[in-house]
């Protein structure tokens, strides 16, 4: 299974113009500033906004504007996963779940709407409303409502987006995990870089209406072609295993962090988190290294210092700590990040 | 509250006297004695029970025609949904005596339609009852219209793509997501249009005429019997005041709520 598209847009003032291909198995992140037109090509590929262009998904053309072709959205076999829910409001949960199966036809859409909510630990929240459910609890509900439907293509728009920072990763969890059982194309749209590596095998860089790179995570982010996926980069992103209270990194490194629970990880430490010092710094801080200067970059009035060392990190400080701290290039200085500034989920 | 110039406050009280003295005058000259034996007169009773027979059905017949008229209304845009609107909506500034003038021209024996269908049916649609629910519907339906377009248009689009997205064709996308989204509208909508079927006068009287248990509702017989009996025209204000009352304050959640 896979989806050839190409989708051209013209409106007043912007232009939308991508070839995208994702293959069987694999999860596209289409990642981008707001207003690069993210949105706007799920729409189409959903043949929810008119378009110029052709869209295949499994060798079946759902769109083709040369030949005057169209499959209305209901007829596509797709699921399409809102930023903020969009559960039907008056409608229990297990009726959201069941309205696809419904539409579908099928006399046991019920129970089989019961079988993934229990599959999902979410049996007990059946005969509520979509009101009395948290937000987390609610966009694993319009998760299940599509996959319950088996569509061949799965769209996600900012589906981590709108919920609080404290159940995110719960959510990216489960999201992770279906999408790992789901057969049939994934792809994810989102402006949050975190959500993007975290969910997605390859990321697809949009920006004013252009894909402006495509790869890997690591490839994307290895070699910036655009301010955004050099800010992008900017973020300290490590990889490694965690064991309760601190990663190791695959070098031997080791970092402190708070409740990072068992099992391969991701750690992320903001530039803006990572503090520089002269000399080996006292205090509270756990994780304390020592390393060398490796680039200093002016970003309007903010300096980022790159530094190498067990743990390379990228610090972001002002332009006269830079002074006060006698930062050159190669000159040694000493890195501290709190435990507490150091996020981690499960990768 | 902000404070208000001295003048306005007293223009204000004169507009809210102009409103409660007719009323005081309807609830003081009221003839109390002889109010319950008004109700339970027979042709109170009969006019009564055709009053709501037929605003009822101008009801049931406008929620029928005009909840699909407003969901093509809210689904057009530019020059044409203007037009469409603007004559939707016509009845409710119309004189409703021009509005039976109207219905009478389209619908009378030798009107429009009506012409046919006396010659194919015999029928004759004036001076009966269904004339009378015409009458009302005419009237009362823009009412129905315009608080569903509303609710409408104040609707998420989102939940209809989500049900798309789900395989829902048109009619399901309809009944299951559309038509219960708009309860609240379609709830408010229906209760203005019958409290303006119920009060229908102009049009009734005038395409439908003032034939006893047949086309005589509540505002007709009051009219009619304040030359004769001004007791009973009194008794039957009282009731139709008491309705009016009745749906404000059913309703003033909603009402107050939009202030």
């Amino acid at each position: 299974m896979s989806l050839k598209a190409r989708v051209k847009i013209i409106r007043a003032g912007f232009e939308l113009d991508v070839l995208l291909d994702v293959d069987d198995g694999e999860t596209v992140a289409v990642l981008g500033p707001n207003g690069a037109g993210k949105t706007t090509l799920l729409r189409a590929l959903a043949g929810l906004a008119s378009m110029d262009g052709r869209v295949e998904l499994d060798g079946e053309v759902l769109e083709d504007s040369a030949q005057g072709l169209y499959v209305p959205t209901e007829r596509r076999q797709i699921g399409l996963v809102f930023q903020d829910h969009v559960l039907f409001p008056h409608l229990t949960v297990l009726d959201n779940v069941a309205f696809g199966l419904q539409a579908q036809g099928r006399g046991d859409a019920r129970q089989v709407a019961r079988r993934w909510l229990e599959r999902a630990g979410l049996e007990n929240k059946a005969g509520s409303m979509p009101r009395e459910l948290s937000g987390g609890q609610a966009q694993r509900v319009a998760l299940l409502r599509t996959l319950a439907t088996e569509p061949k293509l799965l769209l996600l728009d900012e589906p981590l987006s709108a919920l609080d920072v404290t159940i995110r990763a719960e959510v990216r969890r489960e999201l992770s995990r279906q999408l790992a059982s789901f057969r049939g194309v994934r792809l994810l749209v989102t402006h949050d870089p975190v959500e993007a590596i975290a969910l997605a095998d390859r990321l697809v860089v949009l920006e004013n209406g252009r894909i402006v790179q495509s790869g890997t995570p690591e490839e994307v982010t290895a070699r910036p072609r655009s301010r955004f996926v050099a800010d992008l980069a900017g973020v300290n992103l490590l990889r490694g295993k965690s064991h309760g209270d601190h990663i190791k990194l695959a070098n031997g490194a080791s970092i402190a962090a708070p409740d990072a629970g068992e099992g391969d990880v991701f750690a992320v430490i903001h530039p803006r988190a990572v503090a520089l010092f002269l000399v080996r710094p006292d205090g509270t801080p756990r994780n304390v290294w020592q390393g060398e200067t490796e680039s200093i970059d002016l970003h309007g009035e903010r300096v980022r210092v790159r530094v190498s060392g067990p743990v390379p990190l990228v610090a972001e400080v002002t332009p006269s700590a830079v002074r006060a701290l006698h930062l050159t290039a190669g000159a040694p200085v000493w890195v501290a990040v709190k435990a507490t500034e150091v996020s981690v989920y499960p990768a | 509250m902000r404070r208000v110039p001295a003048p306005l406050i007293a223009l204000a009280g004169l507009g809210l006297l102009f409103f409660l003295l007719p009323l005081a005058g309807l609830i003081l000259r009221a003839p109390w004695d002889q109010a319950a034996a008004g109700i339970t007169a027979p042709e109170t009773a009969t006019a009564l029970e055709l009053s709501l027979f037929c605003s009822l059905a101008a009801t049931a017949i406008a929620l029928v025609l005009g909840i699909p008229l407003a969901l093509v209304l809210s689904r057009m845009t530019g020059k044409p949904r203007k037009v469409l609107r603007a004559l939707t909506t016509l009845p409710m500034v119309l004189p409703p005596v021009v509005g039976g003038v109207a219905l009478w021209l389209a619908f009378g024996r030798r009107g429009l339609v009506g012409s046919l269908l006396y010659q194919a049916f015999g029928l004759q649609i004036t001076f009966t009852t269904a004339a009378a629910v015409m009458a009302e519907t005419f009237v009362a339906m823009p009412f129905l219209v315009i608080a569903v377009e509303g609710g409408i248009r104040s609707l998420d689009p989102r939940y209809e793509e989500a049900a798309r997205a789900l395989g829902a064709g048109g009619w399901m996308v309809f009944a299951r997501v559309t038509l219960p989204l708009l309860r609240p509208a379609i709830f408010s909508g229906a209760v203005l249009c019958w409290a303006r079927a119920l009060g229908e006068f102009g049009a009734t009287i005038t395409f439908a005429g003032n034939f006893p248990g047949r086309t005589q509702t509540v505002p007709v017989a009051v009219y009619v019997a304040l030359e004769t009996r001004p007791d009973a025209a009194i008794v039957l204000s009282l009731i139709l005041l008491a309705v009016s009352l009745a749906i404000l304050v059913g309703m003033r959640d909603r009402w107050l709520g939009a202030l």
